[in-house]
């Protein structure tokens, strides 16, 4: 029998579209450390937090968009109040003081997370409310889970829509960071947090915003997780699929979360059907992600679009 | 100066052990390894809250068990292997009163147990799951699965598709893919459905989901190409509508994806919307306000403002009623160890209790849990006791299962054959000298 190409393009479908779900979490670690060098350990549980909030709000039949507005707030607010209680008295601390604070707060969301609402799961179907939202005036199901087969390919409409969300995501931060004056403080602030209030950039405010963003992008990625994994616990371990991205794609490059996203999404994909098979072992994707982030570390330790750090000594 | 110093000493532990917490005479202990956090708290709060909410109601009712009032503690193991074991150590003893048994509704738990649990002469329970081999009870004395085992569970789901498919001999030719959760658990059913497909003609494959499941597009894209005529799911958490949706997204008829016990929750469809409509799913226990016992814990318990559900509309859910389920059972083999041995009943009593349970339907009707609890007759050489199932289909719409089948037998004689060949392994390995259940003495023997 000869090779299968149309299994294989499948296949590469698929994990273009997984990859951009693992960018989507990836650069909510980016947008944090390029602008305050600190590895935030909190993106997964800020993504459950943020997805829960919504979807507990209309369970209690708060309409689509009230919900959504309700939500996005609560993200803004904890921005605001995690520059206020954390960042604020840690900074000029050591970037593995600010780390371990993280560290601290994913564990308090968690926590917080089941105190106020539950740790069930719940489901999503973003789709409907999307068709119903947008679309129900003019009678159309286009969101809705549902797929389209084109020369035997099979494609899920909401993994195109979801694809099409996220790249307008992150082209709207990519030009946010290299066109406005807002995004240039940040990257300021990153280089060097005493050089850029010495030029009169406001830190603290720098950073409630940041991470206020954060939280936006965290709404959204966990919206788009939701539909496809439902809310639960386990949405915290979608920080385990970005880990690998952001090893390709440095730490400091959204377009590098993109990249790294899609070589991680495609790379498992490739390893659990074909290594797997070769080697009689399933279920490899996990560490398979780990092992190809590695093998980048060997050639580009900075990651692919990372900044080389060079230091006089 | 010594003197003062012993003075001092005998008088603090004086006062220590007039203030240590010891339980009162006319009560037992039973420890509750809960997981009411993390990702299978679903299951872990479904489940302890059915227990716990039988427990309550019986002390209520009956002043507890033969007249004992029942005492738990909760321990979080988040079902996790490495807490699980160390909330065993920790609850084994409480208060001066040694545990009647631990039921930890976890495979790697109680597996983990097994051995330990013998020494300490502390029967480990696992309802319908656990190490199969522990049926055999002349090799595993203190572990027990009432219910189905994991090769009933199977088996009587081929069963059911051979219904489905017109009769057994329609299995020829198809193809059946199990999707197996990526643990002790998952990895269980994989020799066996190769065995019951070598049995029936039909072609199997076992394709791993790596925990927690909850990325799965590449096993749905091997399914995809396998073009197998079911999928059998053996998930757990968030797997399962994972499952639903990635299967459905990725064209497979639902209806042809057949759940295992740990795949049938209300919790594990409800999720999936509408993708889950017309999934279908063996039960032991069905689900709903189906017995007595139901109706009494709600009127006596939820009307009054008590019970451990926060969540009243999970109330006849599955893992509760699996829960109530295992309350049912944990209690008959206290009461049927007191007629034997008196009121005080300790651990190893208890164990004699478990394996000489007679749920058959005049007792079951007694206990008001006639459609509730299926029979279960356990013996010295049989540990699981029940061996039968039904399925049940959800119905979205309706936000409800319907029942899809009567009860159908596991084939208890192909899994005989993997069972005994697995506990002879375990007699070799693992050192343990069998009991002779045909020896009376040896049988009737609580202190094994």
């Amino acid at each position: 029998m000869g090779f299968d190409w149309v299994f294989f393009t499948e296949l590469i479908v698929g994990g273009l579209m997984s990859g951009v779900m693992y960018s989507l979490v990836a650069v909510g670690f980016v947008l944090i450390y390029k602008s305050s060098g600190i590895f935030n350990f909190a993106q997964g549980t800020m993504l459950l937090f943020a997805a829960l909030t919504f979807v507990k709000l209309t369970e209690g039949s708060v309409n689509f968009w009230v919900a959504l507005a309700v939500s996005t707030g609560t993200m803004v607010v904890f921005g605001i109040l995690v520059e206020r209680f954390m960042m604020r008295p840690l900074a000029n601390q050591s970037l593995l003081s600010l780390f371990m604070a993280t560290v601290g707060l994913a564990i308090l969301i968690e926590g917080l997370a089941q105190y106020m609402w539950d740790s069930a799961i719940h489901g999503l179907q973003l789709a409907d409310f999307l068709d119903l939202a947008l679309l129900d005036p003019v009678n159309m199901t286009i969101f809705v889970v549902d797929y389209i087969e084109w020369l035997d390919i099979l494609i899920s409409k909401f993994d195109i829509f979801a694809t099409i969300v996220a790249g307008s995501m992150i082209l709207i931060l990519a030009v946010f960071f290299q066109k406005t004056r807002t995004g240039m403080s940040l990257r300021a602030v990153s280089d060097d947090h005493l050089a850029a209030m010495a030029v009169g950039i406001p830190l603290s405010r720098v950073w409630a915003l940041v991470w206020a963003v954060t939280g936006i992008i965290a709404l959204i990625a966990g919206l788009l997780w939701a539909e496809r994994v439902s809310v639960s616990f386990t949405l915290v371990e979608a920080v385990l699929k970005a880990l690998p991205v952001i090893l390709i794609g440095g730490l400091t490059s959204i377009p590098g979360a993109i990249v790294g996203g899609l070589i991680i999404g495609v790379g498992e994909k490739l390893g659990e059907i074909y290594l797997g098979d070769l080697i009689g072992v399933q279920g490899i994707e996990t560490w398979f992600s780990y092992f190809i982030a590695l093998i980048f570390l060997l050639f580009r330790p900075s990651g692919l679009f990372g900044l080389k750090t060079i230091e006089r000594v | 100066m010594k003197t003062k110093l012993w003075i001092t000493g005998l008088a603090m532990a004086t006062a220590m052990s007039a203030t240590a917490p010891v339980m009162a005479e006319g009560e037992v202990y039973i420890p509750m390894p809960v997981y009411r956090v993390g990702p299978y708290a679903t299951g872990g709060t479904g489940y302890f809250g059915g227990i716990i909410d039988y427990y309550t109601l019986m002390n209520m009712t009956e002043g507890g068990v033969g007249g004992m009032k029942i005492i738990w503690n909760e321990c979080e193991t988040n079902y996790n292997d490495q807490k699980g074991v160390e909330c065993y150590h920790r609850q084994k003893e409480f208060q001066g009163k040694q545990a009647l048994f631990f039921d930890p509704l976890s495979v790697g738990i109680s597996t983990s147990l097994v051995a330990q649990g013998r020494k300490d002469k502390i029967a480990i329970i696992a309802v319908n799951h656990g190490r199969t081999e522990g049926q055999r009870g002349d090799v595993f004395p203190y572990y027990f699965m009432p219910g189905i085992n994991t090769y009933d569970e199977h088996s009587i789901i081929t069963a059911y598709i051979g219904e489905l498919e017109g009769g057994m001999e329609n299995l020829a030719g198809k193809k059946i893919v199990l999707l197996f959760h990526g643990s002790t658990y998952g990895r269980e059913a994989v020799e066996f459905t190769h065995m019951l497909c070598e049995k029936h003609n039909c072609s199997s494959e076992a394709i791993e989901v790596p925990h927690p499941g909850n990325e799965q597009t590449s096993q749905w894209l091997k399914i995809r190409r396998s073009k197998p005529d079911y999928v059998v799911l053996r998930g757990w958490g968030v797997m399962n509508p994972v499952a639903m949706q990635t299967g459905v997204r990725m064209g497979f008829p639902i209806s042809n994806l057949i759940g295992n016990i740990w795949s049938n929750d209300d919790g594990d469809v409800k999720p999936a919307g509408s993708s889950a409509n017309g999934y279908q799913a063996i039960t032991t226990h069905p689900t709903g306000r189906v017995a007595k016992v139901i109706d009494e814990i709600v009127a006596k318990l939820y009307d009054q403002g008590q019970g451990d559900l926060e969540d009243k509309s999970r109330i006849g859910s599955n893992y509760w009623n699996l829960g109530v389920m295992a309350g049912v059972i944990h209690l008959e083999a206290v009461r049927v160890a007191q007629a034997r041995f008196g009121p005080d009943v300790n651990s190893a009593q208890v164990r004699w209790g478990f394996e000489n349970l007679n749920l058959d339907t005049a007792r079951l009707t007694e206990l008001g849990a006639n459609g509730l609890v299926p029979e279960i007759k356990t013996n010295c050489m049989d540990h699981v006791g029940g061996h039968q199932a039904k399925f049940m289909r959800w119905v979205y719409a309706e936000t409800k299962w319907e029942v899809a089948s009567d009860w159908i037998d596991g084939d208890v004689e192909l899994s005989q054959a993997i069972i005994d060949a697995k506990a002879e392994n375990a007699i070799e390995n693992e050192g343990i000298t069998p009991r002779d259940c045909n020896d009376p003495a040896q049988r009737d023997d609580f202190d094994v």
